[in-house]
């Protein structure tokens, strides 16, 4: 099990800042193409991945990453604080 | 070192005095404070979500690094969350060093990754609805000079 957190208007999007997931996924990018076959709010969201960051457990990473060992994973759009 | 990420307004010169009295040996201190801005009253109200635990890890190893590349005496961060009102200070960043240039210069590093690398999202709201502030190329390009 893996938790899947989403931030800003992916939250919005997909309508749960967060939820526990049973998955196969290699990578990030395995992650997101699960999760697109699945419902169309999930598509919605991820249709520009340029658009969006990934960080897991807490670090920013790459779509490509490997989720082997990863507790959280967490969806934003490019972050704007300050 | 000072950290808090924090829902409550803070008091930006009660904080401002308490750094600088905490900073001896130090000949500068250099502090920013960000405002919402009210874009000429047609603002009602800033939202700021942040990724909790996140936030903190990622602001606490920018100000390691800084103290580190400027030999900083201190260095200082306030950050807010929640629904705040034009005007309100949204943030501030303070630094201390033996002399000015380092403070500066920290300060800055400070800000632009604070902008486009530590986990807060703001979103604008006014009379016509609300919009997610976009990222600005300009910020992230900003980080290439350091």
């Amino acid at each position: 099990m893996i938790d899947v957190l989403y931030f800003a208007w992916v939250r919005e999007r997909i309508g749960v800042p967060r939820e526990k997931l049973d998955t196969t996924a290699v990578t990030v990018r395995d992650l997101i193409a699960e999760l697109v076959a699945r419902e169309e709010r999930y598509e919605l969201a991820f249709a520009d991945l340029d658009s969006l960051r990934v960080a897991l457990d807490q670090e920013l990473s790459s779509f490509d990453a490997p989720l082997a060992g990863v507790r959280e994973v967490a969806f934003f759009p490019p972050m704007t604080g300050g | 070192m000072k950290l808090q990420v924090q829902a409550e307004p803070f008091d930006l010169g009660a904080e401002s005095n308490a750094f600088a009295a905490g900073v001896l040996g130090a000949g500068a201190v250099v502090t920013f404070t960000g405002l919402v801005r009210d874009n000429g009253g047609a603002l009602a109200a800033m939202e700021i979500e942040h990724y909790p635990g996140m936030t903190e890890k990622a602001i606490a190893a920018m100000m390691d690094q800084a103290m580190v590349r400027w030999s900083l005496a201190d260095a200082l961060v306030i950050h807010r969350y929640g629904r705040l009102a034009g005007g309100e200070a949204i943030m501030m960043v303070a630094t201390a060093s033996r002399h000015r240039a380092d403070a500066f210069a920290a300060a800055e590093f400070l800000m632009d990754y604070l902008k486009s690398r530590a986990p807060f999202w703001k979103k604008e709201l006014s009379a016509d609805g609300a919009e997610w502030v976009a990222a600005r190329d300009e910020d992230e390009a900003a980080l290439g000079r350091w």
